[in-house]
C-alpha cells in the first residue's frame, strides 16, 4: 500500500488556532466547565484532549479532568479486519456519573469507532450527556453519528486517507490530505 | 496478521519472549475491566468456548469460566462424570461431537500429559491447555509471570525458587520456561525424590535446602504438595516434608530482605506453608486469583478475538 501526500491542509499556527477555537466552543455549550469531563481516544486524540484542556484552563483558569479510552475491545470489524489490533490503556480517572463528557478523536470517518467508544463509555458509568469533538471530519459516515465540535470539515475520496499529526508522537503539528494506492 | 503466531496455547514453550510480553501486557488492560462498573465486554460476542475439564479443577475452571464470560462468549461446561467419557467413549469421540455442535475454542485439561496436543491435530477449533498431566499448565505461569512483574516491573535477573513437588508439577515446568524466556533465573528446591532426573538441563539452579533457596531467591512460588505422594513412598510423613521443606516465618526471617510468597492453591496450611506467611503482607495469593481472570482473558483475546475470518 503505498501513500502520496496529496495537500497539507493545516499547519502548526492553524492547528493552535482550531484547538483554541474547538476549547471556546465546548466552554460555551457547555456554559462553563461544570462537571465537564474530556476524555480521548487512544491515540492521537489523547493529545489533542490534552491540548483542548491546557487551552481551557488558559480561558477559564479550571481545570478540566482528562481520561484516555481504548475502544479495541467494543469494535465490530475485530472479525474481518486483518490486523488484530493491540489493547491500550483506558484510564478515565473520574467519576462519569452525570458529567458532560466530550468525546475526542482526530479524525471522524464512518462513525463506527464512536459507537465502539460510547458503547465503552456506558460500561465505565452513565454521563449526563456525551458530546463528539473532532479535528477532522472527513464524511463517509456509516452510522447515525454527528460531531458537536469540528475542527475542519475536509471532503474526501474513499482513495484518500486524512492523517493528523501532533508533536507528541510526530515531529510536527499538522494536517495531510494523503493518497492511497490500495 | 494476528499479535501471536500461534493458533493455539498448548505450551509455553511453543511461545516466544515477545508474545509472553504482548500477552502479559494486554492482561494489563483486561485487569482494569475487572474494576469497572460493568465488568464485561462485548469483545467475543457470538464465539462459543468449551471448557472440557476431564479432571478435577475448580478454580481453574471457575477463573477460565469467568474470562470467558467477561469476554461475552457463550460457554459451556463439561466435566468427565456424567458424561458419556463414563459410558466407555473415547476422548475424541467426545471431543468430536462437542465440536459437531459448532464451538471455536476449547479449553482442555486432562491428566494424560500430550492431550490437548492430540485434539489439536484432530479439532478445527483452537486448544487451551488448562492443564495436561505433569506436563504444562500455561495460563497458571502467565499469571504468576504478570503477579511477579506488578511486582518488580520486569522479570529480567529476578530470582525465583519453586519450591516442592517438581516431579509432578506442570504449574514448576511451565514456571520454568516461561522465566527463563524472560530472563529470570530459576531456582529449583525439593526432596531429591521430587526433582525430576535432567531438570538442570532446562537450565535451573538445584538445592535440596529450603534455607539456601530462600536465601538465594527474591521470590518463593510454593507448589501444593499432594498428599498421596507420601503414600506412594516419595517422602516419608507430611510432618518431615513440613519440617525441612514447609516455608515457615522463622525460616523467611532469615533472609536479608522480604521474599514475594506465591502459591498456585489450593493452600495445605501448616504443611507446605505456614499460615502466617500465607496471610503476611509479603504473600500475593490473592493477587495472583485476580490476575489469573486478566491473563486468561488476554489469552482468549489474542487467539479468538481477532482472527481473520477465512472468507472475509
Amino acid at each position: 500500500m503505498e501513500t502520496k501526500v496529496k495537500a497539507k491542509l493545516v499547519d502548526a499556527a492553524g492547528f493552535s488556532r482550531t484547538i483554541t477555537r474547538i476549547a471556546h466552543e465546548i466552554i460555551e455549550r457547555n456554559r462553563g466547565t461544570e462537571r465537564l469531563g474530556l476524555v480521548g481516544m487512544q491515540t492521537r486524540g489523547v493529545y489533542i484532549a490534552k491540548r483542548v484542556a491546557a487551552k481551557i484552563r488558559e480561558i477559564e483558569n479550571m481545570d478540566v479532568p482528562v481520561g484516555v479510552l481504548d475502544a479495541t475491545l467494543y469494535r465490530d470489524d475485530y472479525r474481518t479486519s486483518l490486523r488484530q489490533p493491540s489493547v491500550q490503556q483506558t484510564d478515565i480517572p473520574f467519576d462519569l456519573y452525570d458529567m458532560n463528557v466530550v468525546l475526542v478523536d482526530d479524525v471522524l470517518y464512518t462513525g463506527r469507532t464512536v459507537r465502539a467508544a460510547l458503547e465503552a463509555i456506558m460500561d465505565n458509568g452513565r454521563p449526563k450527556r456525551v458530546q463528539l469533538a473532532v479535528m477532522v471530519d472527513r464524511g463517509h459516515r456509516e452510522l447515525p453519528i454527528k460531531p458537536d465540535f469540528i475542527g475542519k470539515n475536509v471532503p474526501t475520496s474513499i482513495n484518500e486517507e486524512v492523517q493528523v499529526h501532533m508533536t507528541e508522537v510526530d515531529d510536527e503539528d499538522a494536517i495531510y490530505l494523503v493518497e492511497v494506492d490500495k | 496478521m494476528s499479535l501471536l503466531s500461534q493458533k493455539h496455547m498448548l505450551g509455553l514453550s511453543d511461545y516466544s519472549a515477545e508474545e509472553i510480553q504482548t500477552i502479559l501486557d494486554t492482561s494489563l488492560q483486561m485487569r482494569d475491566i475487572l474494576d469497572r462498573p460493568v465488568k464485561k465486554v462485548p469483545t467475543l460476542r457470538g464465539v462459543t468456548v468449551v471448557n472440557l475439564f476431564l479432571e478435577n479443577s475448580t478454580r481453574t475452571r471457575t477463573s477460565f469460566e469467568l474470562a470467558e464470560k467477561r469476554l461475552s462468549a457463550d460457554t459451556l461446561n463439561f466435566s468427565a462424570s456424567g458424561s458419556a467419557l463414563s459410558k466407555g467413549e473415547t476422548m475424541l469421540d467426545t471431543a468430536l461431537n462437542i465440536e459437531a455442535m459448532k464451538v471455536d475454542v476449547v479449553i482442555m485439561r486432562h491428566k494424560s500429559p500430550g492431550s490437548p496436543h492430540f485434539l489439536a491435530r484432530h479439532l478445527e477449533s483452537i486448544i487451551i491447555n488448562a492443564g495436561d498431566g505433569r506436563h504444562e499448565h500455561p495460563t497458571q505461569a502467565l499469571l504468576d509471570m504478570m503477579t511477579l512483574r506488578d511486582k518488580y516491573g520486569s522479570l529480567k535477573g529476578l530470582r525465583v525458587a519453586l519450591v516442592g513437588d517438581i516431579l509432578h508439577s506442570r504449574v514448576a515446568m511451565s514456571n520454568i520456561i516461561g522465566l527463563k524466556k524472560m530472563g529470570a533465573e530459576v531456582i529449583i528446591c525439593g526432596p531429591a525424590t521430587l526433582i525430576p532426573r535432567g531438570i538442570e538441563r532446562m537450565g535451573v539452579e538445584i538445592t535440596n535446602h529450603l534455607d539456601e533457596a530462600i536465601q538465594r531467591a527474591d521470590a518463593l512460588n510454593i507448589l501444593r504438595i499432594q498428599l498421596e505422594r507420601q503414600t506412594a513412598g516419595l517422602f516419608p510423613s507430611l510432618r518431615e516434608y513440613h519440617k525441612y521443606f514447609g516455608v515457615t516465618r522463622a525460616r523467611l526471617d532469615k533472609a536479608s530482605s522480604p521474599l514475594t510468597i506465591l502459591h498456585p492453591g489450593p493452600m495445605n496450611r501448616g504443611i507446605e506453608i505456614t499460615s502466617d506467611v500465607a496471610d503476611s503482607e509479603h504473600s500475593v495469593i490473592l493477587q495472583q486469583v485476580t490476575n489469573g481472570v486478566a491473563v486468561r482473558m488476554a489469552v482468549l483475546y489474542l487467539l479468538a478475538g481477532g482472527r481473520a475470518e477465512p472468507s472475509a
